[in-house]
């Protein structure tokens, strides 16, 4: 009786754990679908009303890809733009946090805690407060109109969270290392270089996917500090298509769904350092 | 740093390990110090090139206090202010709490739960402009796939979702949910994964299972990293431009602005930059009492982010 009753309340728990997750997998992926649906199909300006594509093809992809149309004309060239922004904010976000870190942490700078602290006060700015001003001081450095202007604000917004996460997994590097490189006579650029990269080399990794996807989402500076189709970046360019009169929307969700792929690629490649470098690294209570 | 780790590296420290201020200072001499300086000076640079400047030049933009009388007179920045604070409260409560539940549910080890964690985390790397862009296409227009997958269920049309402010006000809260439930979710589950097996088991031998185990053992474990992730999702929310540009743009007539695109548009479309500044400013009555609390909490109990 009593088994009965348990097996079938198991049913009933697995029932709904089934039921939830097909409504989970319905919420995340609707936005996602709605995207497919409108770039695959090829009449430009109108909505379906319908729930499948009518006539799916990857005419608008083909389009993106030869820039066949006049707002994409040069989308591979802000395609790279795109990169390159990405590709620096990780380096410098990497290069300067874990130098940061290695300071503080690992040669113990006397009154390191002013700085680490100073970067969490940063990482608590809602970063739109600071735009307006950010924007007239590029202009000021003469840095307008340039994607320096840029790496600049998204290195600063990186930084901090990269600096205590690699602080965090620092911890759990034994500072013996450190000692015996350097009663071997290393310098304490050569313990940073030769003992402290290569140990962080996971975090780093969590550190420098954080920036770049950061980067990638990040569109508020990209418009405010870009503006001539040169040094464009995708995200910047998308937008422009709302001010276009024949609103190819079609066209815009295959841009769109192209340049979702980098982040949601790196996402599912280094899926496994993120969360340990979450986990390491972030809110333990 | 442990003290048998110090007292490995130096027979000095060992007898002063535990003392505060830590005996660290013997690691570094002469040059050592330089070179630590040197270390620090990129980011010390970045720091004051890119937030003090900025910082300052802003508080100097925002000075004047006939701007704040601009400000508070105009009916729209009423709305906006209202709409940031129903904006940052129901999201940021209602996005944790369903975070909290869900990272229960993401505990179970079985495949295909896995599997769907994976995919329920696509929202976070994806850029939030072109999410946001597809969500606003699903609500505008009644040919957006709401009102046809509405028309395939019920026969009828679907309502003008950008039309009436409150659902639109709903949508942005929704959309916002939506990219950054995720992403709590994850910091919810590192941190159960981190309650150690043997507290649970207890728990069972006491009798405390299913909701008398979440509401009595683990919300408990959690309540720290839930209230510190509150803090900084609240902080982080209140500046949050792209959710509503995107989503509803403000429509209907201006009516669903937060403070973050209230200030874009003063400053950039209508050419009163410091009455942007301002628009932002006014929100560090409630944001700097956030921060220090914030500091506080982190601080007090050592947590970092």
């Amino acid at each position: 009786m009593n088994a009965a009753r348990y097996r079938r309340r198991r049913r009933l728990v697995t029932a709904g754990k089934v039921g939830l997750g097909v409504g989970l997998l319905v919420w995340t992926l609707l936005p996602v679908y709605n995207m497919l649906l409108m770039a695959l199909d090829d009449d430009a300006d109108e909505f379906t009303g319908s729930i499948w594509p009518p006539d799916p093809n990857l005419d608008s992809f083909w389009s993106v890809w030869t820039e066949d149309y006049w707002l994409m004309k040069h989308f591979w060239h802000q395609f790279g733009n795109s990169i390159i922004l990405g590709l620096a904010t990780m380096v410098l976000t990497v290069l300067i946090g874990s130098l940061t870190s290695f300071s503080l942490g690992r040669m113990r700078l006397r009154r390191g805690w002013i700085v680490s602290d100073l970067a969490l006060l940063t990482y608590l700015l809602p970063t739109a407060l600071l735009a307006i001003p950010f924007v007239h001081i590029m202009h000021r450095y003469g840095l307008s109109d340039s994607l320096w202007a840029v790496i600049a604000a998204e290195v600063t917004f990186a930084t901090p969270y990269a600096i205590l996460i690699l602080h965090q997994y620092g911890r759990l590097i034994p500072m013996e290392l450190d000692e015996a490189a350097k009663i071997d006579g290393a310098s304490p650029f050569q313990v940073y270089r030769l003992v402290y990269i290569p140990l962080m080399a996971p975090a780093l990794v969590a550190v420098g996917v954080y920036a770049l996807i950061l980067t990638w989402n990040e569109y508020l500076y990209q418009y405010l500090l870009l503006s001539s189709t040169d040094h464009m970046t995708v995200a910047v360019m998308i937008n422009q298509f709302f001010d276009s009169d024949e609103a190819p929307w079609n066209y815009m969700m295959a841009i769109a769904i192209i340049y979702s792929l980098p982040p949601v690629a790196i996402y599912f490649g280094l899926r496994r350092y993120m969360v340990a470098g979450l986990a390491s690294g972030g809110v333990k209570g | 740093m442990s003290g048998s780790r110090l007292a490995l590296g130096s027979g000095r420290s060992a007898a002063v390990s535990g003392i505060w201020p830590p005996p660290w200072r013997w690691m570094l001499r002469g040059s050592d110090t330089a070179w630590a300086i040197a270390f620090v000076v990129p980011y010390v640079a970045v720091f004051a090139a890119f937030v003090i400047y900025p910082i300052g030049f802003g508080l100097w933009m925002g000075r004047d206090p006939a701007l704040y009388g601009l400000l508070f007179s105009d009916p729209l920045y009423l709305t906006t202010a209202i709409n940031t604070l129903l904006f940052v409260a129901i999201g940021v409560n209602v996005q944790m709490f369903l975070a909290f539940l869900l990272s229960g549910f993401f505990l179970s080890r079985s495949w295909w739960v896995r599997s769907l964690l994976a995919i329920y985390l696509v929202p976070w790397a994806l850029p939030g402009l072109v999410a946001f862009t597809s969500i606003h296409f699903m609500l505008v227009t009644q040919w957006g796939l709401l009102d046809s997958l509405w028309r395939a269920v019920t026969g009828g049309d679907g309502p003008l979702f950008l039309v009436s402010a409150w659902i639109a006000m709903a949508a942005n809260i929704v959309s916002y949910i939506w990219k950054w439930m995720p992403f709590w979710t994850l910091v919810f589950l590192a941190a159960r994964m981190a309650i150690p097996r043997d507290i649970h088991e207890a728990a069972d031998i006491d009798g405390a299972t299913g909701y008398r185990r979440l509401v009595h053992v683990t919300f408990p474990l959690l309540a720290n990293v839930y209230l510190i992730s509150t803090l900084l999702s609240t902080i982080w929310t209140l500046g949050d431009f792209t959710t509503v540009y995107f989503v509803s743009s403000g429509a209907p007539a201006k009516l669903t602005e937060v403070l973050a695109t209230y200030g874009f548009h003063e400053a950039f479309d209508f050419g009163y930059p410091n009455l942007g500044v301002a628009a932002m400013l006014s929100a560090l009555p409630v944001l700097i009492p956030l921060v220090l609390l914030l500091m506080r909490r982190v601080r007090v109990t050592g947590v970092q982010l």
